[in-house]
């Protein structure tokens, strides 16, 4: 498609994450000088050494955490909102966080119900980064199982919703027969949280997520021929079923690694995109797929920003500030605009 | 008939209608007809006859129930989805659903078989969207939102982009429902046009029966016992009109050689 000349839009975003990038990194309950932030991040050792672990090895590998799971969500969000041709749609409707809040669920909460089965005092990143990952698996394979058994794509959407109930249901019983410190760990992982990712986990989220996002590329020429629905697009030679199994991959493998890593992040796959479409005015997927990874960025980095409440000890979880502060603001955008469109 | 040389687009056997898992839902059977190159073609018939069902198989958006489909004299079944899109391009009945897109980026969409992997528009497309713009009369419309549109202009603009997917045939379904006389006719005008002009073949099914009689190449007549093919005037004399609608209401007059009202309330 023609494209209007929206470079100008993207250097001023691109900047202003680097902004919210370097005020997130300076943000923490230790206060370190912005001067020597930046010389540690430039690779500088004549800095504290404590100062220079706690940038290097907690806050730059939170703040990557913070745009990679934004951006991904975003994206993952825009394809859904494509595909099923429904402004409702977001990252989650397929169930994959519902699976992995399964997995975490099944191995946090089970050890009680089903004894010793799992090993129940040593619960690490990596174990519940699998057991995420195994669980928003399950439910990938059974949705794409069913969407290729499926003509109609809004009973996909539908299939995924009951995946959505019917492990919530699974967890209500497993919380039930559990012990308050577990539930209350279970809790915890489901508020989310974008740091505790060390380096060695930090590479093998980095490697999905950039898979995930190179393969979106590939999806932008079926997604805009989708905006005139799936008989046109499949006119215009477009391999609907083939396209459609591309997207739901994609979004699985991204959805599936950040729920894995960061939990459920609520409201930020629904909400960018809108953002991005009212920002750039455009349905065209080559402009709004970059354009919702870098706002989307942008929105988790200020959201991480603000529930570390800037000199307090105490950080607000990461799930609770997204909605909190993301819900006004959409309602207020969109009662100052105009609809709300796909 | 089949075989003759100008022939584009012909059927034999065949058999429409919808195949549910185990029973067959037949619409109509045995259609043998032939479409000639360059000519404007109305399917005409009555409600649920069949008409939407024929042009969404002959454009291989449903597969026929028995017999084959000719394109190009070659087995419809032996086109790839991409060699099909750019030989046949659509105009649907159905509502583009709701989005940003513009005038122009709707209709830059018909160039998708031609574009590469991520879909930028050659000096070529551009030329080709150029002038389907041009044809189709939506110069000042261009840029605007397609949202923003009337029914008779998006009719244009969706009618632009099967232009601009540059096949040799279009199959348009009902491209006047919903538009006032004028646009009506406007568009079997546009349409009669491009049949000269550009030697593009195309296919409507449409109820505007008075005005197909008169504008179209050649009618294909779907009613409940048999179907007929061929002009007007050719129809004419096979009855092929008389038993349309099978009803007192509307009749066609051999005389005035086109259906009028015989109403008793009025």
């Amino acid at each position: 498609m023609k494209q209007k000349p929206y470079l100008k839009h993207f250097i001023l975003l691109s900047v202003l994450l680097f902004i919210f990038f370097l005020l997130n990194i300076s943000q923490g309950s230790v206060s370190i000088p912005f001067k020597d932030i930046f010389t540690t991040l430039i690779g500088n050792t004549d800095v504290k050494d404590s100062w220079q672990t706690i940038v290097l090895d907690f806050r730059l590998p939170k703040a990557i955490t913070a745009i990679f799971v934004g951006s991904g969500l975003s994206i993952c969000g825009l394809l859904m909102q494509t595909l099923f041709r429904n402004p409702l749609a977001g990252p989650f409707v397929l169930g994959i966080s519902s699976g992995a809040s399964l997995g975490v669920a099944l191995l946090i909460l089970g050890s009680s119900v089903f004894g010793g089965f799992f090993l129940t005092n040593s619960i690490s990143n990596w174990s519940l980064a699998i057991a995420a990952s195994l669980g928003a698996f399950l439910v990938l394979f059974a949705v794409i199982m069913a969407a290729n058994q499926l003509r109609n794509t809004m009973s996909i959407l539908i299939v995924g919703l009951m995946f959505g109930s019917l492990t919530g249901a699974v967890i209500a019983v497993l919380a039930y027969f559990s012990e308050a410190t577990q539930i209350q760990q279970y809790l915890f992982w489901s508020f989310g949280s974008l740091g505790n990712l060390s380096w060695s986990e930090m590479r093998v989220f980095g490697s999905i997520y950039l898979v995930g996002m190179f393969a979106c590329l590939s999806v932008i020429k079926p997604l805009n021929s989708l905006l005139l629905g799936e008989n046109y697009a499949k006119s215009l030679g477009i391999n609907i079923k083939k396209s459609r199994i591309i997207v739901l991959v994609i979004t699985s493998l991204l959805t599936g690694v950040i729920t894995a890593f960061s939990g459920p992040i609520a409201f930020i796959g629904l909400a960018v995109p809108h953002l991005a479409k009212m920002l750039f005015t455009t349905s065209n997927h080559k402009i709004l797929i970059p354009a919702s990874a870098i706002i989307g960025g942008m929105v988790l980095l200020i959201c991480d920003s603000i529930a570390q409440l800037p000199t307090s000890e105490f950080t607000i979880p990461i799930n609770a500030i997204t909605s909190l502060f993301g819900a006004p603001i959409v309602i207020w955008l969109l009662l100052r605009k105009k609809k709300i469109t796909i | 008939m089949t075989k003759n040389k100008n022939n584009i687009l012909s059927t034999e056997n065949l058999a429409i209608g919808y195949a549910q898992k185990k029973q067959q839902k037949v619409i109509a059977s045995g259609i043998n007809f032939a479409i000639k190159k360059g000519t404007l073609n109305a399917v005409i018939g009555k409600n649920g006859i069949g008409k939407s069902t024929l042009l969404r198989t002959l454009s291989k958006v449903q597969k026929p129930l028995e017999g084959t489909l000719f394109i190009n004299k070659k087995n419809s079944n032996a086109y790839q989805h991409l060699e099909l899109a750019k030989t046949i391009s659509l105009v649907l009945t159905e509502r583009v659903p709701e989005s940003q897109l513009t005038v122009f980026e709707l209709i830059a969409l018909g160039r998708q078989p031609y574009t590469n992997w991520i879909d930028s528009l050659s000096k070529k497309d551009l030329q080709k969207i150029q002038w389907a713009i041009t044809a189709t009369n939506l110069e000042t419309l261009q840029n605007n939102r397609c949202s923003e549109l009337s029914d008779g202009q998006m009719q244009r603009v969706l009618i632009a982009r099967a232009l601009s997917q540059d096949t040799e045939i279009i199959v348009l379904d009902e491209p006047t429902a919903h538009l006032d006389m004028h646009q009506t006719i406007t568009i079997f005008e546009l349409l009669k046009q491009l049949t000269k002009t550009t030697k593009k073949t195309i296919i409507i099914s449409t109820h505007e029966i008075n005005l197909a009689t008169k504008m179209c190449d050649e009618l294909i007549v779907l009613s409940e016992n048999k179907i007929y093919t061929g002009t007007t005037a050719a129809l004419i004399q096979q009855n092929a009109f008389e038993n349309l609608f099978a009803s007192k209401i509307v009749k066609f007059d051999r005389a005035l050689q086109q259906f009028v009202i015989h109403s008793q309330t009025f």
